[in-house]
């Protein structure tokens, strides 16, 4: 492929190393310091009485016997959180999942709140509190939910351009696509149907919500909360408590993993006017149970795809029909699986229609590369049956149809320079294709897409006096990206890695910032600290300039120290940035550089995964043997921390891939909702998960950078399917291909 | 409830608390002695996220009670450095990028400090098993498993110089750079 050779070419000095990380040390002995290891003086024990019923009028909440226990300051109900935002749908939505208005909508939906002087007190009080339920009918199932006699879960829904006076669980329906389907059908020689299920999984954190709310009379307040986005939580506290912006400030702790479920709020509004109530700061910790059961989970999805392609190996036409639920809000999650679902393929007639669906289950959140991993299940899993109806070699046939650079992608836009082609290419030269299998083996690859996004962001960077940088950004770091983004300013201004402080800085020390999501954290804050950084440079030459007593055209900047250029300043010694400082309070006072930017830019990431299994063929038991991720990164700023996004992503798929899900019993009541039956996978689980960076920069970034941290959850559902099908000789279509749906398939086959 | 009085030792310290009889000692680790390295994963035992070793065996503090610890020595994840060297474990878990949030590491380093002390010398097998009750989500646990192999041959190789055997050729302290496939 031919890049931008102002990329290709670009040298860097330390971009690239395997540097120890700056939070290494405090997060080996036990120093970090997560949302629930803060502490404030008088502080209380919040906690928060959840509903039982999947669906249930709230007649009456009595809370006054809790009110008079002893030791309780506070009690609230969804009457202490009035609409504060002039009945804004998208706001209210948010505030009645905090807290339920009337109607509990799935089992574990917060109904009422406490904050009392220890945990044994709020727990008393939460059994003191009697709430008059009238069990509704309820449903869990999306396909259930798209009928029309099921029972509604949000009665002002109506589906744009449907029946307005009709209620309907179907929040939104999106389309996407190009070409002439009918004509790219006609056209083909093979044409194949399937269609899948995917079952609803947890982000799995191993930190639960927690924060630490303080709110005075004043109506100034604190928020210590482990979060993707302080500034996003601020933002949504404020208004759904009807506080000033400038007067809530909000600090991220460190964060004990998020992929997507802390990208918004869900109990930190209750812990702030509980504070608010009792006027004494509010400590609040989700258990796991309530994680499970209240916050975080992505979709589950029903799936029809049909691929139409000729004899020669090319796709005339795809289509997808998905159907996601959103749990009891709307949520656009539908939509993000039709953009995905063809990305990777240059396909002449595509269409996807998407569904977003209500069901009785907690509000959907983000779960990395939302959307995507159920739709490239669907669309790999089906790409695999067509290369081998044609007789392809299934890397072949998608390199064949791979996109590419100029290539009109089916959610819209055409794609600048791409790497899926150059992952396949890499997927046919890994040495893993060549191992040979074993019985019961099978190998399986697939294919994935993620947008990646940019957004509002800024960064201080301040020079101290000795020479030692500190850099605040706004983006929370979940995985390591202080390090990158002190390797950033390290090579921006041109002084060593270890001189570098990066903090991230609360809501009071720097504007607004996008949550941490999208994998945008390196990408945008890693921009924002290098215009900060040139901004500083400007200034440091400038001050360069006043010592040296030359002229600032003639000062550059070079290696770290201000160069006067020209023959007449030959005899003049570079200053070092040290020197420089120095020298600041006589020069002009302190030197730092600011930049402000909506970081647009972001680069799309496809990765290409590889997967051998074994299946146990009397258990059903499959267990993963070898598994190879190939990804894009455009460039890899800490390339040990790359390999880590890699990594864990590819763990997080295969374990849905293979175990978890959301079981819902008839009652509508989940059944799981812990460790030990919600089974994430454990060390003994997998093997070591190779990985190879492939860097095609993205023109939309100083360094070429591409978000990498979402993306590799999206093939392994498909890859792992692949592989579990050639391993049995049956297709697999519903995910988790736990033990007893791989022996039911091995069954319904024979 | 009346409090129970406990006297204990934890990480090295002479240590005493009073606590509910039904209290747990991760509660008592974390609101009592101010001891938060210990995390709350779960509650259940499930997520290996508060472990710590009691007389040298490691338990989920979420599954002891405080009461429970009268007499014996407890090991937090506080207590694996030595003033300020770092625990061969921790510098490798470190080198290594062997954690990425962070939150699950304090439980690892104290149940693979549990491992070495048994089994100087672990397979990776037998590393990923004695590791199955330690739960990371971010990390496909790659990274600790080469990182605790890391820390098994460093401690293998300094035990070796110590009794005499080394050869003297071989650096303890040699990082153990990964090569990108």
């Amino acid at each position: 492929m031919s890049h931008d050779a102002s990329f290709t070419n670009q040298k860097f000095k330390v971009i690239g190393t395997r540097v120890p990380r700056p939070d290494g040390i405090d997060k080996v002995t036990g120093r970090a310091r997560y949302g629930a290891d803060a502490t404030a003086p008088g502080q209380l024990v919040g906690m928060i009485l959840r509903s039982p019923h999947a669906h249930a009028d709230i007649r009456k909440i009595d809370t006054s016997a809790a009110e008079a226990l002893p030791g309780v300051k506070a009690v609230i109900t969804s009457a202490d959180l009035p609409d504060k935002v002039g009945g804004r749908r998208d706001m209210l939505d948010i505030l009645e999942n905090c807290m339920a208005r009337g109607r509990a909508l799935y089992d574990g939906h917060a109904v009422a709140a406490v904050a009392a002087i220890d945990a044994e007190t709020a727990k008393r009080a939460l059994k003191l509190i009697k709430v008059d339920y009238k069990p509704l009918a309820h449903v869990t199932d999306v396909d259930e939910a798209m009928r029309d006699d099921a029972p509604i879960v949000q009665p002002w829904v109506r589906t744009a351009g449907g029946d307005p006076n009709k209620p309907t669980n179907v929040a939104q329906i999106s389309q996407f696509g190009h070409g002439d389907l009918d004509a790219g059908f006609a056209e083909a020689d093979v044409i194949i149907e399937r269609s899948y299920k995917t079952e609803q999984t947890h982000q799995g954190y191993i930190e639960p919500h927690a924060c630490l709310a303080s709110v005075g009379p004043d109506g100034q307040g604190e928020l210590w909360v482990t979060t993707q986005g302080h500034y996003t939580f601020r933002t949504q506290c404020a208004a759904l408590l009807g506080m000033e912006v400038a007067k809530l400030k909000v600090t991220s702790s460190e964060i004990g993993g998020g992929f997507g479920g802390k990208t918004h709020v869900w109990m930190e509004p209750v812990a702030l006017a509980l504070s608010r109530k009792a006027n004494r700061p509010v400590k609040l910790v989700l258990t796991r149970e309530e994680t499970f059961r209240g916050t975080g989970p992505t979709c589950s999805t029903s799936i029809d795809i049909k691929i139409g392609a000729r004899r020669d190996g090319r796709i005339t036409a795809a289509l997808a029909t998905l159907r996601y639920q959103d749990g009891a809000f709307p949520g656009i999650w539908g939509m993000l699986g039709a953009m995905t679902a063809w990305a990777c393929y240059d396909l002449p007639n595509v269409k996807s229609v998407a569904y977003d669906v209500l069901v009785n289950r907690p509000k959907v959140a983000a779960y990395r590369a939302p959307s995507a991993p159920m739709a490239a299940f669907a669309v790999e899993s089906t790409v695999d049956l067509v290369a081998r109806e044609l007789g392809m070699d299934p890397v072949d046939f998608r390199l064949l149809n791979a996109a590419k650079e100029g290539t009109r992608a089916s959610y819209g836009p055409t794609y600048g320079p791409i790497g899926i082609g150059p992952t396949l290419e890499a997927v046919k030269n890994h040495p893993q294709m060549k191992v040979k299998l074993g019985p019961n083996q099978g190998r399986g690859m697939a294919c994935g897409f993620w947008f990646n996004f940019g957004g509002q962001t800024c960064s201080t960077v301040n020079i101290g006096v000795d020479g030692t940088v500190n850099v605040s950004v706004g983006t929370v770091d979940v995985g390591g990206s202080r390090a990158s983004l002190s390797l950033i300013a390290a090579e921006e201004l041109g002084v060593p890695y270890e001189s570098v402080k990066c903090t991230v800085a609360d809501t009071a020390t720097l504007g607004h910032n996008d949550t941490t999501e999208g994998s945008r954290g390196t990408f945008s804050s890693g921009m924002a600290i290098i215009f900060a950084c040139r901004n500083a440079v400007q200034e440091l030459r400038a001050r360069a300039a006043k010592m040296m007593d030359v002229p600032v055209e003639d000062v550059h900047w070079e290696n770290g120290q201000a160069v006067a250029l020209g023959t007449q300043h030959s005899n003049l010694q570079p200053l070092t940035l040290a020197q420089i400082a120095r020298k600041s309070p006589q020069t002009g006072g302190p030197i730092a550089g600011h930049n402000e930017v909506v970081a647009d830019g972001a680069g799309v990431s496809f990765a290409s995964h590889i997967c051998d299994v074994e299946v146990d063929p009397e258990t059903g038991q499959t267990r993963v043997l070898r598994y190879a991720v190939i990804q894009d990164a455009g460039k890899a700023i800490h390339p040990d921390y790359v390999e880590g996004q890699f990594q864990g992503a590819a763990a997080q798929g295969i374990g849905w891939a293979l175990n978890e899900e959301y079981i819902y019993g008839k009652d509508g009541r989940l059944q799981n909702p812990g460790f030990l039956d919600y089974r994430i996978p454990v060390c003994s689980d997998l093997p070591f998960i190779d990985t190879q960076i492939l860097e095609i920069p993205n023109p939309g970034h100083p360094y070429g950078i591409r978000g990498v941290g979402e993306t590799s959850i999206v093939p392994p559902l498909a890859a792992i399917g692949n592989a579990v099908s050639n391993a049995v000789g049956v297709r697999m279509t519903h995910v988790p291909m736990s033990p007893p749906r791989i022996l039911g398939a091995i069954k319904a086959a024979r | 409830m009346a409090g129970v009085h406990v006297s204990t030792t934890i990480n090295g310290d002479p240590v005493e608390f009073v606590c509910q009889p039904g209290e747990v000692l991760l509660d008592v680790l974390r609101n009592r002695i101010g001891l938060t390295g210990a995390k709350e994963g779960c509650g259940t035992g499930d997520c290996g996220a508060c472990s710590v070793t009691v007389d040298g065996r490691l338990v989920c503090a979420c599954l002891v009670l405080g009461a429970e610890v009268e007499g014996r020595s407890v090991t937090t994840v506080e207590g694996l450095a030595s003033g300020g060297e770092l625990h061969p474990l921790q510098r490798k878990f470190i080198e290594h990028a062997a954690l990425q949030c962070g939150i699950c590491t304090p439980g690892f380093l104290v149940a693979a400090k549990a491992l070495l002390d048994r089994n100087a010398s672990p397979s990776e097998e037998e590393i990923r098993y004695a590791l199955a009750g330690n739960l990371c989500r971010c990390t496909g646990y790659d990274k600790i498993v080469r990182a605790v192999q890391a820390a098994a041959s460093e401690l293998a190789t300094d035990a070796t110089r110590k009794s005499g055997k080394a050869s003297g050729s071989k650096s303890g302290r040699k990082s153990t750079k990964k090569q990108v496939a």
